[in-house]
């Protein structure tokens, strides 16, 4: 149907017609196994030679129904299933959903809690974002080497994780109230090292990657996404904040103890994929800033509430939403209670998702080559796209 | 941000016939919302979006909301004359609610850095009337989430660009959020 339109469209293929070369659009479909798709996604292109003038994503590979499982269940065992919402970043998918339901229920947090989770927050944002930088530079050819670099610091963050909770990406760690247990003997030596040695990992990273010249050349003025046009679409994270719109939730809700730190939002000029890549080094800089303070500062104490009722939670019927400043954008939970044990409606408001909803505006007009790199660029998980 | 009130007086004043309630939230997260008939819907989401007080210009969260009819009791206290004494006898009443699909947006100003404002509409029932209109012209965030509206709950959203199923696959018959939804796991085990 979708080639049909094209073809009956004959003005364009007038000028061809001496020549009679075979004039003809192309449909491709492009995934759902396919590598720079980063997991099971796939998306309907049709091609005027190389160019993209359509582009349709289809959705659903992942879809096990996350809602209604977590509707069928307590208000506590839907914490280990939030891990495979976005799985690169357990962490701040568990403080998401822990965050809505304190909303709900009117839980307080004790303060060595908040310090435990700014920290593992932004552990897990520093590693989001230097992998996105690794796996933009995989998809333009640079194979290999950026994306290794990139796990091999991951690495030593999940090291800690795993430290902390027992597990290295299904960390299942945060508990509506506070967390789960405290951190292991010299915890917090150990992750001082690790981000006073980021710091020069960035260094490093970047004389490698930013002024390269096939980076600049892939990168810049392609994809470009004006700011209206994020917003009224819903973009959220780094790839609104690279159109040049100020917005961090860390900034306007100041959820948990974010209004103790001093950092800076950084922001994009140009809206490109170039800018894109940079917010994102930029802000890995920022949570460093944010770490330090935090490992210097976090009080003794205890770290969950002791009349927090973790097992058989019953909220007072009513409803909440919650949102944090997750590593892809704005990760929200809705969440109704009918006074029972399970949520009556549990609803996850998916980054990943939502920010794919330009992705053909994006797209039209470029390569498919560019496709590629403008996708690596939006920063997904198809675990939380698809839910 | 405006209350609640203020914001219904204005709605109800720029958007001449709108029927709007406040449904209030008796949790602690303290989120009542806005219920709006759907027929003004689309204005008065317009006139959210563009009114330079508001500047809503941002929905972030679209999801769907299934209340099958569910029938309550209450004891209700009624002074009635038995033996020819009048006498406070306790009875039981049974209440039927009605059976509705919602749709619930919450709104965000990211110009003003405020909200969240959240909004309800409700379609007559759930079985043939569930129709609703869609705010996707108004903002493009809800192009997916309406569509996931549509596929899980069956709800229709009447001027969105392309209302597919987005998660279940083309050939699906059901709606997997409604809450009398059986899987079909769940029915060979029964």
């Amino acid at each position: 149907m979708i080639s049909a339109e094209i073809h009956n469209d004959t003005s364009a293929l007038a000028e061809f017609e001496p020549a009679s070369l075979d004039h003809d659009v192309l449909e491709v479909a492009m995934g759902p196994h396919h590598p720079s798709t980063h997991g099971v996604f796939r998306m309907d292109l049709v091609l005027d030679g190389e160019t993209v003038v359509k582009l349709k994503p289809v959705f659903g590979y992942l879809h096990r129904n996350h809602e209604k499982i977590a509707e069928q269940n307590g208000y506590l065992a839907a914490i280990p299933y939030t891990d495979r919402l976005d799985y690169i970043c357990s962490m701040t998918n568990n403080w998401a959903y822990v965050l809505t339901v304190e909303k709900l229920a009117g839980i307080t947090v004790p303060e060595r809690a908040e310090y435990i989770r700014v920290i593992v927050g932004e552990l897990t944002r520093l590693f989001n974002h230097v992998c996105l930088a690794g796996f933009l530079l995989q998809d333009m050819g640079a194979l290999g080497t950026p994306l290794m670099y990139a796990f091999r610091e991951r690495e030593k963050i999940l090291d800690l994780f795993e430290a902390l909770s027992g597990s290295r990406m299904m960390c299942n760690y945060l508990r509506f109230g506070g967390c789960r247990c405290d951190f292991p003997e010299g915890w917090i030596a150990r992750a001082g090292e690790v981000v006073s040695n980021f710091s020069a990992f960035l260094d490093e990273f970047e004389a490698l990657l930013t002024d390269n010249e096939i980076l600049q050349a892939r990168a810049q003025g392609v994809g470009v996404l004006p700011a209206a046009l994020a917003i009224n679409a819903g973009v959220t994270g780094p790839s609104l904040r690279a159109s040049g719109v100020d917005y961090d939730l860390r900034k306007v809700d100041k959820y948990g103890i974010y209004a103790r730190f001093e950092f800076r939002v950084p922001l994009g000029k140009n809206g490109d994929v170039f800018d894109r890549y940079m917010v994102r080094i930029l802000e890995a800089r920022e949570s460093l800033k944010i770490l330090e303070a935090a490992l210097a500062a976090i009080p003794e104490g205890p770290i969950l509430d002791p009349k927090t009722k973790l097992r058989g939670l019953r909220p007072k019927a009513g409803e909440a939403y919650g949102r944090i400043e997750a590593p892809k954008g704005e990760l929200g939970f809705y969440l109704i209670s009918d006074g029972g044990p399970k949520p009556y409606r549990f609803r996850v408001r998916p980054p990943s998702l939502i920010n794919l909803t330009i992705l053909e505006d994006l797209c039209l007009g470029h390569t498919v080559a560019d496709v590629v790199v403008i996708l690596g660029s939006i920063d997904i998980v198809l675990g939380e796209v698809d839910r | 941000m405006q209350t609640l009130e203020q914001i219904k007086a204005r709605l109800e004043a720029g958007v001449p016939g709108a029927q709007i309630q406040i449904v209030p939230n008796a949790g602690p997260a303290n989120q009542p919302s806005l219920l709006i008939d759907a027929g003004h819907a689309l204005p008065a989401a317009r006139l959210l979006r563009d009114d330079a007080e508001y500047r809503f210009d941002y929905a972030s969260n679209v999801t769907g909301v299934d209340w099958p009819a569910k029938v309550t009791k209450e004891k209700i206290k009624i002074k009635r004359v038995v033996a020819g004494l009048e006498k406070e006898v306790e009875e039981t009443v049974e209440k039927n609610s009605p059976a509705y699909l919602e749709a619930v947006y919450h709104l965000y100003s990211m110009a003003r850095k405020e909200g969240p404002l959240v909004l309800r509409l409700r379609t007559e029932n759930r079985a043939d009337k569930v129709t609703l209109p869609s705010l996707t012209p108004i903002w493009r965030s809800c192009e997916f989430q309406e569509r996931e509206v549509f596929d899980l709950f069956g709800i229709v959203f009447e001027g969105h660009p392309d209302l597919r199923r987005i998660l279940m696959w083309d050939g699906f018959v059901d709606h997997p959020m409604r809450k009398d939804y059986v899987a079909p796991t769940q029915e060979v085990a029964a």
